[in-house]
């Protein structure tokens, strides 16, 4: 290394790395883990959400963490969204897509995916 | 796709109670559920809560699990990182809050709430041996920020403003020191030293800095150079901190193979490059004239002052010395400036203190307060006061060339100026807790027992003095002190402060005095009374049977393994005080209190 752009490039690229320990994060999402969540797919919408919220730059606000079984096993995959201030907002039947979605609108751009949500389905 | 951070904490302490093994049984674990890709494990420094280690912390939710054992790692994994389950009963109570999932912030919890980590920041936080984690930390923006926009001159007044003092014991203001050893830049050899040679029975922060945060030293000691024209650096560790001198010598390569060690860094001109010299052991190598040579490769004895290192240091050439933990407050101080640092710390002591608590204390472990914090709010909130229902006695600062604070001064601010005043001193920070067991005596003793075995003996008022001071203590102890001895262990003292050539041996009767100046009546007891109050004195004790208690049960009889307690089944036994070794047996086998030492 010979500059001190190259060191804010390392610096840039890991800080996403450990932000998660920071604990600054506003926003959770946690995505229903039990049998059941798993078995109705879970697992590639937690990547998705993962990988999405990285994507969009969000690491510094918004943590991506898993629960137990919430309940409402029909609807699994079933998704929260805590955010500081706010109401909790249940997403239900989401796929990778759907979670690409809601990372986009929701988490991005701060409007609810109604159509997504446990209201839209009852 | 990482989501999720395990910290586990590889400090000594976790080491030893086997953290590496709970590392590696964390990655097969996770490797065996398919969660590898997912989860990613990092191996930390110490996170300052040794009484309650191994320590793991699970990220994003910040789930704080304390004495983890490796057969919890199976249920960790299962039911934590799988179905999203914190393991409750492994939960540090002071973080558990009603949702288990986002856990309260540890810096909520009595022993964090107080504490402010400057030197220590990075400690717990980051993968030491992972220079691109300290990057991502700030790290060597520092180094950057001085080498491109501030001259040798301006870095040596930020660290004269900033009013930091050197951490290592004596609390000489750094930037001084920098600006002595900084003539002549260019065309004078110079070297910059870095004193890890932690010798205080009871003191470890250098040690965890070293094992946690490494880089911030080797960025520090870049910085000194610069500041004072120099481009070799050294450090001297001990060679009983294997993790420390592990860590840092893969700092060090991993600072090279970026090029932020060796020729022309970041494109300025600037050179420097470090080593590391072990030391052997030797307590008076921590006195920085003896340091220098021994790295050197000679004798670790100390020589005369002046000519000061600034002046003639190492190899015979201006050298700065400063300790791990000064070193690890200059970046810090680089980046958010002199008036940051100032705002913290008392009049003239600016900035944290790192102590190392140990002794009769709930919460051993590491802590970092804002210089002028009292003592009371150390042990009794940080710590979690006394265990086990005693009561403070006393706390012992600077290990053998401190003194004792009594529970009388327990709201004294602890800073460098009070401390001496109060005839203690800051030492390197190791903090050790004396509950009401604790003879004070003794502890003198103790501690003289250690300055013995550890003057070099180039000079007479040390190397004999001591051993003086160690014989009186022991008459007192053993039942043929006078109260003129008393008298011969002021004068002796006061004698040996100020001839003896170093500071081992100018602060080495430090536990004498402090213990005859608060606690001169135990004295008095052991003298007079032929009594040691706390119970600790061997030779003043007696063990007897309370003969109403005693049942007649023969169990300690029974246990006594020198044959000295005799009586018959059902009526009160006795002690024969010839035969008795005051082992402490019968006490520990007695069911009816019926046995009493005094």
């Amino acid at each position: 290394m010979k500059t001190l752009a190259e060191l804010a490039a390392i610096r840039e690229r890991m800080q996403n790395n450990v932000i998660v320990r920071e604990g600054t994060a506003s926003t959770r999402v946690v995505v229903g883990m039990a049998t059941c969540g798993i078995a109705a797919g879970a697992r590639p919408v937690l990547s998705a959400f993962v990988e999405g919220v990285e994507k969009a730059g969000l690491l510094d606000k918004v943590t991506v963490t898993q629960t137990g079984c919430i309940g409402i096993c029909q609807y699994e995959p079933v998704v929260e969204v805590y955010e500081e201030g706010k109401e909790k907002v249940t997403y239900v039947k989401v796929d990778a897509a759907k979670a690409a979605e809601i990372v986009e609108k929701h988490l991005k751009g701060g409007s609810v995916v109604t159509e997504y949500t446990i209201g839209a389905i009852k | 796709m990482i989501r999720s951070h395990v910290l586990i904490c590889g400090g000594t302490g976790c080491t030893s109670s086997g953290s590496v093994k709970i590392l590696d049984a964390m990655n097969a674990e996770l490797a065996a559920k398919g969660l590898a890709d997912e989860i990613k494990v990092v191996g930390t420094g110490c996170f300052g809560l040794c009484a309650l280690g191994p320590i793991m912390i699970v990220y994003p939710e910040g789930t704080f699990y304390s004495c983890v054992k490796v057969e919890d790692v199976p249920e960790i994994v299962e039911e934590h990182f799988l179905k999203g389950r914190p393991v409750e009963r492994l939960i540090y109570h002071e973080t558990k809050s009603e949702d288990l999932h986002h856990a309260t912030s540890l810096s909520e919890t009595s022993f964090y709430k107080k504490q402010k980590r400057v030197a220590l920041r990075n400690c717990g936080v980051i993968n030491p041996e992972n220079i691109d984690e300290y990057i991502a930390m700030d790290g060597y923006q520092a180094l950057g920020k001085v080498l491109t926009e501030m001259t040798p001159d301006d870095v040596i007044q930020t660290i004269l403003d900033s009013g930091l003092r050197g951490r290592g014991g004596g609390g000489f203001p750094t930037g001084l020191k920098w600006k002595f050893a900084s003539g002549n830049r260019g065309n004078v050899v110079k070297y910059v030293a870095c004193n890890a040679d932690e010798g205080d029975p009871g003191a470890f922060m250098d040690r965890s800095i070293l094992e946690g945060d490494p880089h911030a030293v080797i960025e520090a000691m870049a910085i000194a150079a610069y500041a004072i024209g120099a481009n070799e650096g050294y450090v001297y560790v001990r060679a009983e901190y294997p993790i420390a001198i592990h860590r840092l010598e893969i700092a060090i390569k991993q600072a090279r193979e970026y090029g932020l060690l060796g020729k022309d860094i970041f494109g300025t001109g600037f050179d420097f490059d470090m080593f590391i010299r072990f030391g052997a052991g030797a307590f008076v190598c921590g006195e920085e004239t003896a340091l220098m040579t021994s790295i050197e490769g000679n004798r670790g004895e100390p020589r005369p002052r002046p000519p000061f290192p600034a002046v003639k240091g190492l190899f015979g050439q201006p050298t700065v010395l400063n300790n791990v933990e000064t070193y690890a407050n200059i970046p810090q101080i680089i980046l958010n400036g002199a008036d940051w640092f100032k705002s913290m710390g008392t009049e003239k002591s600016k900035g944290t203190k790192v102590f190392a608590l140990g002794g009769k204390i709930t919460n051993t472990g590491l802590v970092e307060v804002p210089m002028g914090t009292t003592l009371r709010e150390v042990i009794e909130e940080i710590g979690g006061g006394i265990p086990n229902g005693k009561t403070f006695k006393a706390a012992q600062t600077g290990g053998p060339s401190g003194g004792c604070i009594p529970a009388s001064l327990i709201d004294t601010p602890i800073d460098y100026d009070n401390l001496i005043a109060i005839g203690s001193m800051m030492g390197s920070g190791g903090l050790i807790v004396m509950d009401e067991d604790t003879c004070m005596v003794d502890l003198a003793r103790f501690f003289l027992d250690f300055t013995v075995d550890e003057s070099c003996g180039k000079c007479t008022p040390c190397r004999v003095g001591t051993r003086r001071l160690l014989e009186i203590l022991d008459k007192i102890i053993s039942g043929n002190g006078e109260m003129e001895d008393l008298d011969r262990l002021e004068e002796l003292s006061n004698y040996i402060k100020s001839a003896s050539l170093c500071g081992l041996g100018q602060t080495a009767p430090n536990p004498v005095l402090s213990t005859l100046r608060y606690f001169r009546d135990e004295y008095v007891a052991h003298i007079v009374d032929k009594k040691c109050p706390a119970g600790v004195c061997k030779s003043l004790l007696q063990y007897k049977i309370i003969e109403d208690k005693c049942k007649g049960c023969t169990a300690c009889a029974r246990k006594c393994p020198v044959g000295a307690i005799s009586g018959t089944v059902k009526n009160p036994h006795t002690i024969d005080t010839v035969k008795c070794i005051k082992c402490g047996a019968c006490i520990a086998t007695c069911k009816f209190n019926a046995i009493i030492k005094e």
